[in-house]
């Protein structure tokens, strides 16, 4: 009976942890890694990405995106859109063709593979024939033609992948109606472009690698005209009124060709080689673009002189007199341009440039093209992300705040809204405002808005500024000199070199209520600084900090402080520092965290932490957390990879010094003598075949790094007796140690005065020694103590004061409970000692319930070494759910998770995105999208479920676009191949 | 092994056993009965009155069927001592003071000899054991520091090994090291190679050498009662140095030759530590009793003694408030010497289980740890 009672109880646990827990990964932000392929939609207004792991991206409007990942791990070659249409093809590196659509789905679309093909090619072929080298997605949006490696071109029937094989245009065919004296015993090699005549969609030009371009009828099924081009051909773009074919070829020369034209041989109106007279880079794909009354845009990626500007990843845009050269970052995949107009067939407004490293887009209807802020694909990686902090639910006012002084930093973007429109985002507005702070390699902290989909810039803060660095003289070497040519331009923000790695930002802590912000380095430095609205010029102070307490006999052989400029120095509005403290030696600082409350900033390296008071700008306590034998921390990181050449080197003269031994002694003994250095050689094998193997030890004291101060904790709490809570410090090392100080404050009208003091009150060696994590105090509810200020702000209930307060410490193997003040040991759950893994990331976070709005629990968000987060109920501190959710190799994917207060987290999945996931039923930021389909297949494919789900508004607004989009004559044919599988440019 | 003569003692007596006790050259005789007597307390008592020596510290033995003269001191050995009465039950009382004549060399002697019979590595209590002489005093098993034990032999394959390596406060590594290997499994399938762990190395002077239960290729199954199948090296080994104040690995040893055998007909004395005598299925072994840890229940989740070793030091500056004069003496000496916890903590961690083990009564003694006042 007990035990049948003791079931019913789980099981009603059991339902509650299913309305408090669920874990999705939702959203992906920032910029895919290694994209491979682009595609735009004009009709659908969406652009797609692929990338080299097989996966597609689509983005509409802000808020809208899809996902598809191809099952085979192939990368993703070319992405073309059915005109018209919500299918899209994309070509993979396995010369796979995948067909995917947005299929709408209880009032949302989902993008989904509806079918697969690879080209068969006849019997004993071999595999270049069918090679897929370029695609064109016919404008009647029923078939694909197939150019391939060996020169044919096959007609695919879609959505079906029907092969209509009487439709083939094989080699011989084109051959055959080609002059002898044009084609003589060359090779026409593979079929590099495929372009429909976008006034007659039965013409379509084929343009072969050697140069050779066929006008082929497809009704007719004959050859209409050829083109003979004599150099490799890489481009070919067919004018919008059908008159002219402009071809681009690997000499970085483009062609003007007449359609139509009766002479064949006079048929070359115009060649000409942009950045001549040297040898150039292959023009590696051609636009142009009509005006209303102008002239024409020429869009050109490539085509830069070899010896001189070889390496720059540059686009020309050429208009009527404005000649610039794009230069890029990285190396470009893709681009295309966005035209205005309700058919899209206007004058073009906006330059999309996809490349390697971001997307660009420029607004080319603004005088000076400045560049248009993407709302999305944001290149997180800029400089190589250091360490990120999430702050949940932002005041109002700290928000404007930020917002206001990230507006005046953005004042070189164009003015013009987001061009990419398509889609409709369904998704509720966000609970709260978000703020996710990144900070970068270069001393960069960026503030993201993360309360949405998008993962939106606001705000951008340079710490540079404050300390002398090699960089300040070379921004004058980025300003393009007058009268260059090519007229360079630079665009984009990827800028991976950091001139001083001792900017890295490794610790940021904001507290959201009074704006002060604490961010910490890895020369040591931690700066204190508050939101300012407007500019100011001032001087930082800087206090040096000597960790090491007098320790002796010492040398720190790690990077030097950082040099700190002394002349006031003119901040923007926004984040101003005000105080500065360097710590001595200057190791990293590994933990940090603000108590605005009490303005007092603790800090804490690899030698001991500190207490800094930034209202009065002195220190208040330092301690040396050292272990006198541990010198792998004390001489600083450059230490060790001498220490494994002294260890290498000792080997090589123990090995050597065995050898004059053993000569000495059994120098008449050949055979032993052979016998002992053949036992040396087998021992010098072993030594480097070991296999893998570790050592089973306890920790001990001795351990390198057992005073590295791994957390920092302020709270208000009993430390000393239990009728009154005093402030405290608390401090967790990698020894297992915990230090407590008991802080006693002035009253706050002698706060300026009096001096802040700090007693140690306890002490706590754990006895496994593993690394503490983190240090959480739980009040007399066994609720966590409220962060400063949430009180006041009557954002938080006050903590109970009147029950006993408990400690809760997480070491990298266990949760231990101990009471306060006194301590003792009350109960623990051990981690490690049962499952092999180790505390990585650990959050308190509060989940709601899914079916009662009031009903909710604080519990603790743990992401192990293993990759799986577990959930720890407090303050009972039993495991609730786990779910594996990062691969245990993908160390910096794990080292870099953040959680939020609600629930979900952050990870990187590559230098440049973030992945979001959720462990909440009630707070979830997932895309939810609509896409409603083009006119012309919207009658025929309507799902049911359709039209009753999606807003009235919306509805009729896109039914409006839609016949509108059914008489339009769009830009399909823009996406050709591009660079990438292009063979002939390792030819040239 | 002892069951079934206790199930002969059941049926011919029913509920009274015999017992008669011995003091000095006194004799007592007296029944007592089966199920209705206490625990080892009570009996004590109860011997004391009889043979009039109320307020004599004691110590009682008993002569087990095979005439090895074993010791009662606890609630288990009691029972034991009852159960295997048959139907007589010796109790033979000795004082204190005279402690070693009476409990002497000659039922240890006995015991070794059982132990070098079973085919056990005497290793195991080290090498003190084998160099004293005979004459030489042995002390009560309490005396001696348990470092290591063969346990759970009753439940586990023949070809399984269950060791407990005990670190308690010595400074002595475990000194061994595991690898990844290939384990050969046979499945209903057939013959299956499978990926296990193995110790691929052992420390010369290492707990682990010492004790001699564990060798190089020994592939390990379980650590501290959790398979490890499907667990990658870097798991194991995290898991082996978060149980490591009590370590639990259940190994298949390479060399099977020295395996522990099950002896049904013949009695086998103790299989592996110091104090066990006898490895007896339902009643628990003096073994498991001076160890609660004994498999499967224990294990897997943190026990009383587990606790005990695992109590963390705590220093605490309680008085701050009260007396300032003190602690601010203690404060300047903080502040004198940057690092003394740090440097101190070895030995007062030593002092502080020295004494926890002495049962130390100090108010600041608590069950879970230990608290030192400043």
């Amino acid at each position: 009976m007990k035990r049948f009672r003791r079931h019913g109880h789980e099981t009603q646990r059991d339902r509650l942890k299913q309305e408090l827990y669920q874990f999705n990964k939702t959203v992906e932000h920032g910029f895919p890694h290694q994209p491979s392929a682009l595609g735009y939609s004009p009709s659908l207004q969406l652009l797609a990405i692929g990338t080299r792991s097989g996966a597609i991206k689509l983005y509409g409007a802000p808020g809208v995106e899809f996902m598809g990942l191809h099952d085979e791990n192939a990368a993703v070659t070319q992405v073309h859109f059915m005109p018209h249409q919500v299918e899209l093809v994309t070509l993979l590196d396995d010369n796979s063709l995948h067909m995917w659509t947005l299929r709408g789905h209880k009032g949302l679309s989902e993008l989904l593979e509806i079918g697969r093909f690879t080209l068969t090619g006849p019997p004993g072929a071999p595999p270049s024939v069918t090679r897929v080298t370029s695609v064109l997605a016919h404008s009647s949006g029923e078939l694909l033609l197939l150019g391939t490696e060996g020169g044919h071109v096959f007609i695919v029937e879609v959505p079906g992948f029907r092969e209509l094989e009487e439709r083939n245009i094989s080699l011989d065919q084109v051959a055959n109606s080609v002059p002898e004296d044009y084609i003589g015993r060359r090779n026409l090699e593979h079929v590099e472009s495929l372009q429909e005549n976008p006034v007659n969609p039965n013409q379509v030009v084929l343009g072969y690698g050697r140069g050779l371009m066929v006008i082929w009828d497809l009704e007719k099924q004959c050859a209409m005209q050829h083109i003979p081009a004599t150099q490799q051909l890489e481009s070919v773009w067919w004018t919008e009124d059908g008159e002219y074919i402009i071809s681009s070829h690997s000499d970085g020369s483009y062609c003007r060709w007449m359609v139509g034209g009766e002479d064949m041989n006079d048929d070359e109106e115009k060649s000409d080689i942009p950045y001549g007279h040297f040898p150039c880079k292959a023009i590696s794909k051609i636009v142009q673009l009509p005006t209303e009354g102008g002239p024409p845009f020429l869009l050109f990626s490539g085509g830069m002189p070899r010896a001189s500007y070889g390496d720059r990843h540059c686009i020309t845009v050429i208009h009527g007199k404005t000649h610039v050269a794009l230069d890029f970052t990285s190396r470009i995949i893709d681009f295309f341009a966005i035209r205005d107009g309700p058919q899209f067939s206007e004058d073009p407004s906006a330059l999309v440039v996809l490349v390697e490293e971001e997307l660009v887009v420029i607004d080319l209807q603004t005088e000076g093209w400045p560049v248009i802020q993407t709302p999305y694909l944001i290149p997180l990686h800029s400089s190589a992300i250091t360490c990120s902090h999430h702050i949940s639910a932002i005041p109002l006012k700290l928000w404007e705040r930020i917002i206001a002084a990230g507006a005046m930093q953005y004042t070189h973007y164009s003015k013009k809204p987001w061009p990419i429109t398509g889609g409709q985002n369904l998704a509720p507005d966000p609970p709260q405002r978000d703020l996710l702070l990144t900070g970068h390699e270069d001393g960069i902290v960026n503030f993201w808005d993360a309360s949405g989909v998008c993962l939106y810039p606001m705000y951008k803060l340079s710490t540079a500024g404050v300390f002398h660095t090699d960089s300040d003289l070379n921004d004058n070497m980025n300003q393009g000199t007058e009268g260059e040519w090519p007229p360079f331009r630079k665009v984009g923000c990827f800028d991976p070199y950091s001139d001083d790695p001792r900017l890295g930002i490794q610790k940021i802590h904001l507290c959201k209520y009074s704006g002060y912000l604490t961010v910490a380095g890895t020369a040591g430095q931690i700066l204190v600084l508050e939101l300012n609205d407007e500019a100011a010029e001032q001087t930082v102070e800087a206090k040096v900090v000597d960790l090491l307490q007098g320790q002796e006999g010492f040398r720190w052989k790690g990077h030097t402080r950082l040099d700190v400029r002394e002349e006031p120095v003119l901040f923007p509005a926004g984040f101003q520092p005000f105080a500065l403290v360097q710590c001595q030696p200057p190791a990293v600082v590994t933990a940090l965290t603000l108590h605005s409350e009490w303005k007092l900033v603790a800090f804490g390296t690899s030698h001991g932490f500190g207490l800094y008071d930034y209202q009065q700008r002195n220190n208040v306590l330092i301690k040396c957390t050292l272990n006198p034998t541990d010198q792998v921390a004390l001489e600083g990181p450059l230490s060790r990879v001498k220490s494994i050449k002294k260890s290498l080197r000792q080997s090589f003269r123990r090995i050597r010094r065995s050898r004059v031994s053993l000569r000495k002694h059994h120098v008449n003994n050949a055979a032993k003598l052979h016998e002992a250095n053949a036992r040396l050689e087998a021992e010098l094998a072993e030594m480097e075949l070991a296999p893998v193997q570790r050592k089973i030890e306890a920790r001990s004291s001795d351990d390198s790094f057992t005073g590295l101060v791994r957390t920092l904790y302020f709270a208000d709490t009993f430390l000393t007796d239990s009728s009154h809570n005093t402030p405290s410090l608390w401090a967790g090392t990698n020894g297992g140690c915990v230090f407590a100080y008991m802080l006693r404050l002035p009253p706050a009208e002698h706060r300026a005065e009096e001096p802040v003091t700090a007693h140690q009150a306890k002490e706590i060696q754990l006895m496994h020694r593993a690394p503490v994590v983190g240090i959480v105090v739980l009040d007399g509810h066994g609720a966590p103590l409220p962060e400063p200020l949430e009180v006041a702000h009557d954002l938080a209930r006050s903590p109970d004061m009147h029950g006993s307060h408990h400690l809760l410490v997480i070491s990298e193997e266990q949760f231990k409970v101990f009471t306060l003040p006194k301590v003792s040991a009350k109960m623990k759950l051990k981690l490690t000692a049962i499952d092999g893994s180790r505390v990585r990331r650990v959050g308190v976070a509060w989940f709601g319930s899914s079916r009662t709005e009031d009903y909710g629990e604080s519990g603790l968000v743990v992401l192990t070494n293993q990759g799986d987060l577990h959930i720890v109920s407090l303050p009972h501190i039993k495991m609730q759910v786990h779910y594996p959710c990062i691969r245990r190799e993908d160390v910096s994917g794990i080292a870099s998770c953040v959680f939020t207060k609600y629930g979900q987290g952050f990870y990187l999945i590559s230098p440049s995105e973030f992945e979001r996931f959720s462990l909440s039923t009630r707070y979830l930021v997932e895309p939810r999208c609509l896409v409603d389909a083009p006119r012309q297949s919207f009658n025929q494919h309507r799902p049911p479920s359709f039209g009753a789900s999606s807003p009235q508004r919306s509805t009729s607004e896109s039914e409006d676009a839609e016949v509108l989009q059914e008489i339009q004559k769009s830009l399909e044919g823009e996406q050709t191949s591009f660079l990438e599988n292009n063979v002939k440019n390792a030819v040239a | 092994m002892s069951r079934p003569q206790s199930r002969i003692g059941i049926k011919l007596h029913q509920h009274v056993i015999e017992v008669k006790s011995k003091f000095e050259a006194e004799y007592r005789r007296f029944a007592l009965k089966r199920n209705s007597h206490g625990g080892f307390q009570e009996f004590y008592h109860l011997l004391q009155s009889l043979h009039l020596i109320p307020g004599v510290e004691v110590l009682l033995g008993y002569a087990d069927i095979h005439g090895d003269l074993l010791p009662i001191n606890n609630d288990d050995n009691f029972h034991k001592a009852v159960s295997s009465a048959n139907p007589l039950l010796r109790i033979i009382i000795t004082k204190k003071e005279d402690e070693p004549e009476v409990f002497g060399t000659n039922s240890l002697q006995r015991r070794k000899k059982g132990l070098g019979l079973t085919g056990l590595r005497t290793a195991t209590i080290g090498s003190t054991h084998s160099r004293h002489k005979p004459s030489l005093l042995i002390g009560q098993p309490q005396d001696f520091r348990q470092i290591s034990s063969i346990i759970d032999v009753d439940i586990l394959p023949e070809s399984h090994r269950r060791v407990r390596l005990h670190k308690h406060g010595t400074h002595k590594p475990l000194g061994f090291y595991i690898r990844d290997g290939v384990s050969v499994r046979v499945t209903p399938q057939g013959v299956e190679k499978v990926p296990g762990v193995f110790i691929s190395r052992l420390v010369r002077g290492g707990l682990a050498e010492t004790t001699g239960l564990l060798g190089v290729n020994d592939e390990i199954l379980e650590v501290n009662g959790i398979d490890v199948v499907g667990k990658s090296l870097d798991q194991v080994t995290d898991m082996m140095v978060a149980n490591s104040h009590n370590l639990i690995v259940t190994v298949k040893p390479s060399n099977q030759r020295n395996n522990v055998t099950h002896r049904v007909t013949k009695s086998s004395g103790s299989v592996g530590s110091a104090g066990s005598s006898g490895s007896a299925r339902d009643s628990p072994s003096p073994a498991a009793q001076s160890n609660p840890i004994t498999a499967s229940n224990s294990i897997a989740e943190g026990d009383s003694e587990d606790e005990e070793d695992d109590c963390d030091l705590i220093m605490e500056n309680d008085s701050l408030l009260t007396h300032q004069v003190i602690n601010s003496n203690l404060r300047d000496s903080h502040d004198l010497r940057p690092l003394p916890q740090s440097i101190s903590l070895p030995n007062s961690m030593a002092a502080s289980m020295i004494s926890n083990h002495n049962g130390n009564s100090e108010e600041s003694l608590r069950e879970d740890g230990n608290i030192i006042s400043l």
